[in-house]
């Protein structure tokens, strides 16, 4: 399927290895990506925080370029689902409203239409869209005995009705479904829902560092071989603060923290450089161990 | 009738035994509460159970307790959408998160919960000179106010806050919901003094981690972390207060940025949002300390080729003219003189409102907002009133 493609601005920028590895599983999954080049940030929140209204000119800009491509939107991070979706919630809300945005989009020969962009992450693109069970088919290494616990980030899941989560919709359970489709096993852990603490990482320091640090210690202490996430923000924090992160836990930590194309990609049989292992700061080392170790038991 | 099974956490501080879990299958028509199936299991089996509670009917914000991990109200959760979100088809039932228990459901709101909203000043600082009859408020002004004054101090915000979790001298979300029903009223003479504290305080308005859980676990829709950027807007831009915990240079940084090059250049961020809202930033002694601070970690993304020294000192950019239309947007909207906020709790959305007659169909803060806001707030202070 085609979909107009959003990396969001971290995955292109401090984890590179995130786009990366989307731009290695998607023709393994037959998606096509269209990608919106001409997009612009979504804000994260904290340009909303200055200006609710220049936060969702700038989304409806956005999809103002996703809509010409009539795909559906896909992105792979989950502060741009938050972020995004919220805006999109005002712009369809109300039709003054969104008149009043269209003005300031038309110098630019853009507007935005609802009803006419639906925007996904990844995660619920994989079960919505393309379904579990052709994900599975795809999947040449199970992650059998792999012990991954999912880590979702605030954005994806709340506020649940704003986000359409419910239990027939169980967004906030998809990652537990998708990692037993790869064949692995889910470590459910206290922070699996909670808060990486990145967004006040430069405010109050050491809260979001021990909000981070105790998350991975609680996986740890779960027995997770590793984290994964759709979110490269929590990726930031997770991954490339822990070592700050152990100091203020006051504990050894060393969790290899991956992204959900990651996963995926390990499943359908790509290697650690293919997809960008190598760039973590916590060296997946027991992840690495575990998929050379079940090559070769495919092997003998 | 149906059975459900309920698990409670039972505490005793004073006994010197440890928590424990104990089970009550109670028999209640599904639509019933979790309140009324404590309340049975209380009746029935064990009149020791705590759990404090009074008018039944998400009013007196009595009742809060976790249930199956989310802060909530016994009293207005039924038993068969409590059951859905449990586990091995049983109810658990804890005393609230982030307080001090007191006996098993029942915990210390006076320690917690009650403490911060005192922080706040929590009463109106009227302006002088005194009317001789009563203040006149503009409508749009009170209605915008109405949705903090829905709050019905039950805690659940307090609750389920990820913040206070890790910093429980965070002032949180309740305390800071309160405080922007006053920020917001125009009769209040010290709008600016109480953003000032708020911005001074270490653990204030800045310590919020957008986290969505006390919009989730609000009973009232009165949306705490929304009101906490309503207060960092207002402090930011109207009265450029800046802040002990680089809240506002982090802001004001990341909106420059994007209007610089459209998408995030996070290695501009960092050190700008400790050093200051230009390129010099980064050479202002505080960044200079983080930067240092965060060497090994710094050192290891350059190691690990996570980050180039090009990719760090020249950022990321979209296309040229898209940069020059994202830039055109930034002139238009920071150009306007008036701030154009929607806020869908007043509002509502155009299909609710197309479906209730009687209710105007227009937007922004008319009539039509009026009819919402009133529907929304039953749980009203009365010291809160507009009509005071």
């Amino acid at each position: 399927m085609k979909v107009a493609y959003w990396p969001g601005c971290v995955s292109r920028g401090f984890t590179p290895e995130l786009h990366g590895s989307m731009a290695k599983i998607a023709p393994l999954l037959d998606i096509e990506l269209i990608e919106l080049e001409r997009g612009n940030c979504c804000g994260a929140g904290v340009i909303a925080e200055h200006s609710q209204e220049l936060a969702d000119t700038l989304n409806a800009r956005t999809f103002a370029l996703a809509q010409q491509t009539e795909a559906t939107m896909m992105n792979i991070c989950s502060t741009c689902q938050g972020s995004q979706t919220e805006a999109q919630e005002r712009l369809d809300a109300n039709a003054e409203y969104r008149e009043q945005i269209n003005a300031t989009l038309e110098g630019g020969g853009l507007r935005y239409d609802k009803g006419k962009v639906v925007n996904k992450n990844l995660l619920w693109l994989l079960v919505e869209d393309i379904g579990l069970d052709e994900v599975k088919k795809r999947v040449k290494r199970p992650l059998t005995d792999l012990k991954v616990g999912p880590f979702y980030g605030c954005y994806i899941i709340r506020p649940t009705d704003r986000l359409g989560i419910d239990h027939d919709r169980p967004r906030d359970r998809y990652m537990h479904m998708l990692i037993e489709a790869l064949g692995g096993t889910v470590i459910e852990y206290a922070g699996m829902h909670k808060c990486c603490g990145f967004p006040i990482i430069t405010m109050n320091k050491e809260a979001s560092l021990k909000q981070a640090g105790r998350h991975i210690g609680d996986a740890i202490d779960a027995d997770a071989d590793c984290l994964v996430t759709p979110c490269p923000l929590c990726h930031l924090n997770l991954d490339l603060q822990q070592p700050l992160a152990e100091r203020v836990a006051g504990r050894d930590l060393g969790l290899p923290v991956l992204h959900l194309p990651q996963l995926l990609g390990l499943a359908f049989g790509l290697n650690e450089k293919e997809l960008g292992l190598g760039r973590h700061v916590v060296k997946p080392t027991s992840v690495i161990d575990w998929s050379t170790a079940v090559v070769g038991g495919v092997a003998a | 009738m149906a059975e459900f099974t309920l698990r409670l956490r039972r505490y005793d501080p004073e006994s010197g035994q440890p928590p424990y879990w104990a089970e009550y299958t109670v028999d209640l028509e599904p639509h019933r509460s979790v309140l009324e199936g404590i309340l049975q299991a209380k009746a029935n089996e064990d009149g020791s159970i705590g759990i404090r509670c009074s008018c039944r009917a998400a009013i007196c914000g009595s009742c809060g307790v976790m249930i199956n991990g989310r802060a909530g109200l016994a009293c207005h959760t039924h038993l068969d959408e409590a059951l859905l979100g449990g586990r091995d088809g049983v109810i658990e039932v804890e005393p609230f998160n982030n307080m001090p228990v007191i006996k098993d459901l029942i915990v210390d709101m006076d320690a917690v919960h009650w403490k911060k909203i005192k922080r706040v000043t929590p009463w109106l600082i009227h302006k002088e000179p005194v009317p001789e009859r009563e203040y006149i408020v503009p409508h749009e002004n009170m209605v915008d106010v109405t949705q903090s004054m829905a709050c019905i101090q039950c805690g659940a915000c307090v609750a389920s806050c990820l913040s206070m979790e890790v910093d429980p001298l965070f002032v949180g979300p309740a305390a800071l919901a309160k405080s922007y029903r006053f920020v917001g009223d125009p009769r209040d003479a010290q709008q600016y003094e109480r953003l000032k504290d708020l911005a001074e305080d270490p653990h204030g308005m800045y310590d919020c981690t957008h986290c969505f859980n006390c919009i989730e676990a609000c009973p009232k829709g009165v949306a705490p972390m929304n009101q906490i950027m309503r207060l960092r807007r207002i402090s930011g831009n109207d009265h450029h207060i800046v802040d002990r915990n680089n809240g506002d240079r982090h802001e004001r940084a990341f909106v420059t940025l994007i209007r610089g090059y459209g998408l995030l250049h996070e290695a501009e961020l960092l050190p700008r949002s400790y050093g200051g809202d230009s390129w010099f930033g980064k050479f202002a002694p505080a960044a200079g300390q983080e930067m240092a601070s965060s060497l090994p970690v710094v050192a290891k993304a350059v190691m690990r080729r996570k980050v180039s020294i090009k990719g760090a000192m020249l950022g990321h950019k979209i296309p040229k003219a898209d940069l020059k239309d994202v830039r055109r947007i930034y002139d238009l909207v920071e150009g306007k003189d008036e701030r154009n906020e929607l806020n869908l709790y007043i509002t509502g959305y155009d299909e609710d409102l197309d479906e209730t007659p009687g209710v105007m169909a227009a937007t922004g803060a008319g009539d039509g907002a009026a009819a919402s806001a009133e529907q929304g707030q039953p749980g009203m202070d009365p010291e809160d009133s507009p009509t005071r």
